[in-house]
C-alpha cells in the first residue's frame, strides 16, 4: 500500500508553494478580520449578467461548446479590443476563448517555450507568472523594476537582463501587485527592445478597464508590437466575474493555432454558461462597469492619502485595485509586518515579497472593499505604526 | 463636479473633506460647489433612506392613478401642483398611458388611504377618475435593495 517510489515532476517539487498561502490559512481561523489581501471584486457579477446566465441554463447551455468558444462571443472581443484599444484581430483564427486568463498564460507559454528558453519577468509580478514558465519547461529571469519610479516598465533594465535564450518578456499593466499602470512611452521602449532582440511579448492586460488616471494603452497597439505580441484578457476583473472562468488570447495565427492546440486537447472549452455570461457583458454591462470603476476610484483616492498620512507612502497606484505602499517606516520585513498587523489588529495584508524579492519593505493592499472597511482598516494600521514608535 | 453629486447622492452624510479625499477635487471648490447647487434646488434635501417595515412601523401606501380632464392652455400643471400640495400626497407624476397621473399616497391606515382618495383626491377639479393600488411590499427603493444583502463568499486571501 505504499505509492510508487520513483520522484514526482522535479520541476512541480522545485517550486516553492504560494507565499500567500500561510497568510490565507491564518487569517480563515480568525474572526473579524478586515482583508485587504483579495485579488477580487467586492462587487458580485453585474444581476442581468447572472440573469442571462440563468436563462441560458434552463435553456440548455449545458454542452461543450467549439474549441474556439463561441464564435458570438469571439465576434464581441474582437470588436470591444478594436474599439477600446485600435487592435485587430480576426475572432476565426487570432481569437481563442479560455477558462480565464490564468489558462491563456499557461497556453501562452507552453507554446512559445523550448526547453531552457528564458522569459523575464518584470516584478513585483503576479505569483503565477514565474511558475508558470518553469511548468512550461522555460526559465524565468526576474528583474526588478524601481519603486522609486512607479514600477514603470524600465527597458534599460531589461535589456541588461536579455541573452540569446531570451524567448519573452511577461508583464501585467495594470499591475497586480503594484497597480502601476504603463505609459505608451515605457511599452514602445520595450516593444523597440523586443525588435531588436527579437523576442515576443505576452501582456496581461486583465486590469484593462480599470485605469484611473489615463486610459489604458494596449501593448498591441504600439508600432511594431502586434507582430510579436500575446494579449491575455478576460472578464474577472472588469465584470466582476471571477468565479466564472472566462478570459481570452489574441495572438498572430500561427502562434495562435498552437494555443488551440493544447487548449483543444486539455481544457477542450471555457464553461459553456459562462461564455454566454461574457456574451451578456460585453453587449449591457457598461453601465455597470462604468460604476464600479467610479467606486474603485473613490476608494483608491481615500486609501491611497490615508495610507500616504500614516508614513506609508506609495506611487499612486494608476490602476486595477491595489496599493504598494513602502512600510520601512516600520522597520519590519514584508513578512513580519504582515503577520503581526493581522495578529495584532486582524487586518489582512499581503507582504510584498511574496511578488518577487523586489516586494521586500512593502506590503499589497487591495482596495476591493467596501469604504467604511477600508476606513476601519486605516486606523487600525494607524494603531498599529503608533504602537510600535 | 457630477462626482461630487454621485457620492452625496449615496451618502448625504458625507462632509466636504471626505468628498474631497474622495474625488481628489479641493475641498474649498468642494463647498462653493454644494453651496451653489444648495442655492439653486439641484440638491433639493438630505435624506435618509429609510427601510419603515423594518422601523417596525406600520404605514400605508398606495399608488393612484389619476385621470385629469387637461385645462386648456395649461394641461395637466394646474392640476398636478394642486394634488401635490395635499400632505398625503408623497409623490405626483405625469405619465405615458392610459393614466395622466400616478400619485402616491400615504396614510396611517388603509381606511386614512382610502378616505383620502374617495373624499379628496377625487373631489380635485378635473379629476375624472381614479384607480388605487396598495403596496404590499418594498423590494427596492431609491436604487437599495431592501432585501438581505448577498453575503460576500470571498475567501480572505487571495493572489
Amino acid at each position: 500500500m505504499t505509492p510508487p517510489q520513483k520522484p514526482l515532476s522535479r520541476v512541480v517539487e522545485a517550486c516553492p508553494p504560494s507565499g500567500i498561502r500561510k497568510f490565507f490559512d491564518l487569517a480563515q481561523t480568525m474572526k473579524g478580520v478586515i482583508t485587504l489581501g483579495v485579488g477580487e471584486p467586492d462587487f458580485p457579477t453585474p444581476w442581468g449578467v447572472r440573469e442571462a446566465a440563468i436563462h441560458a441554463l434552463s435553456r440548455g447551455a449545458t454542452t461543450y461548446t467549439g474549441n474556439s468558444g463561441l464564435p458570438e462571443l469571439r465576434e464581441l472581443i474582437c470588436a470591444d479590443l478594436a474599439a477600446r484599444h485600435g487592435v485587430t484581430y480576426r475572432p476565426a483564427d487570432e481569437c481563442l476563448v479560455t477558462s480565464g486568463v490564468s489558462e491563456g498564460l499557461d497556453l501562452a507559454l507552453r507554446a512559445l517555450i523550448n526547453p531552457g528558453d528564458e522569459v523575464i519577468v518584470p516584478e513585483p509580478s503576479y505569483v503565477a507568472y514565474q511558475p508558470c514558465v518553469a511548468f512550461a519547461g522555460g526559465v524565468a529571469v526576474p528583474v526588478a523594476m524601481d519603486p522609486a519610479q512607479g514600477y514603470r516598465l524600465d527597458a534599460e533594465r531589461i535589456a541588461a537582463a536579455v541573452t540569446p535564450r531570451t524567448k519573452a518578456v511577461l508583464f501585467g499593466s495594470p499591475s497586480n501587485p503594484t497597480g502601476a499602470a504603463q505609459s505608451a512611452e515605457d511599452l514602445a521602449a520595450v516593444v523597440a527592445l523586443a525588435e531588436r532582440e527579437d523576442f515576443w511579448l505576452v501582456s496581461d492586460e486583465i486590469y484593462d478597464r480599470l485605469t484611473y488616471t489615463g486610459t489604458h494603452t494596449s501593448t498591441a497597439a504600439i508600432a511594431g508590437a502586434w507582430d510579436r505580441t500575446v494579449l491575455l484578457n478576460g472578464f474577472s476583473k472588469s465584470y466582476a466575474m471571477t468565479g466564472w472562468r472566462v478570459g481570452y488570447v489574441c495572438a498572430p495565427e500561427p502562434l495562435a493555432a498552437l494555443m488551440h492546440r493544447i487548449h483543444q486537447y486539455t481544457m477542450l472549452c471555457a464553461p459553456h454558461v459562462s461564455q454566454v455570461a461574457a456574451i451578456e457583458a460585453l453587449r449591457s454591462a457598461e453601465p455597470d462597469v462604468a460604476e464600479m470603476v467610479a467606486d474603485y476610484d473613490r476608494r483608491r483616492r481615500l486609501f491611497v492619502k490615508g495610507l500616504d498620512e500614516l508614513g506609508l507612502t506609495c506611487p499612486e497606484p494608476g490602476g486595477a485595485f491595489y496599493a504598494f505602499p513602502s512600510i520601512r517606516a516600520s522597520g519590519l520585513s514584508s513578512q513580519d509586518f504582515a503577520e503581526q498587523l493581522l495578529n495584532e489588529q486582524k487586518v489582512a495584508v499581503v507582504p510584498g515579497d511574496v511578488f518577487g524579492p523586489s516586494g521586500e519593505g512593502h506590503v499589497r493592499c487591495s482596495y476591493a472593499t467596501a469604504l467604511p472597511l477600508l476606513e476601519e482598516a486605516l486606523e487600525r494600521i494607524g494603531h498599529f505604526l503608533s504602537s510600535r514608535t | 463636479m457630477r462626482e461630487i453629486l454621485s457620492v452625496l447622492e449615496s451618502d448625504a452624510r458625507a462632509t466636504p473633506d471626505r468628498i474631497a479625499a474622495l474625488t481628489g477635487i479641493a475641498e474649498d471648490e468642494v463647498r462653493t460647489a454644494i453651496a451653489a447647487w444648495e442655492a439653486d434646488g439641484v440638491i433639493r434635501r438630505y435624506k435618509a433612506v429609510v427601510d419603515w417595515d423594518r422601523a417596525g412601523d406600520s404605514r400605508v401606501t398606495a399608488f393612484v392613478d389619476v385621470t385629469v380632464a387637461p385645462e386648456r392652455g395649461r394641461g395637466f400643471d394646474d392640476v398636478a401642483e394642486r394634488i401635490a400640495k395635499f400632505r398625503e400626497i408623497r409623490a405626483v407624476h405625469l405619465v405615458s398611458g392610459a393614466q395622466d397621473l400616478r400619485v402616491e399616497v400615504e396614510g396611517a391606515s388603509m381606511k386614512e388611504v382610502a378616505d383620502f382618495v374617495a373624499q379628496k383626491l377625487s373631489g380635485v377639479e378635473r379629476v375624472t377618475a381614479t384607480s388605487t393600488h396598495f403596496l404590499l411590499r418594498r423590494y427596492k427603493d431609491d436604487g437599495q435593495l431592501l432585501t438581505d444583502p448577498e453575503p460576500d463568499q470571498r475567501l480572505s486571501v487571495m493572489p
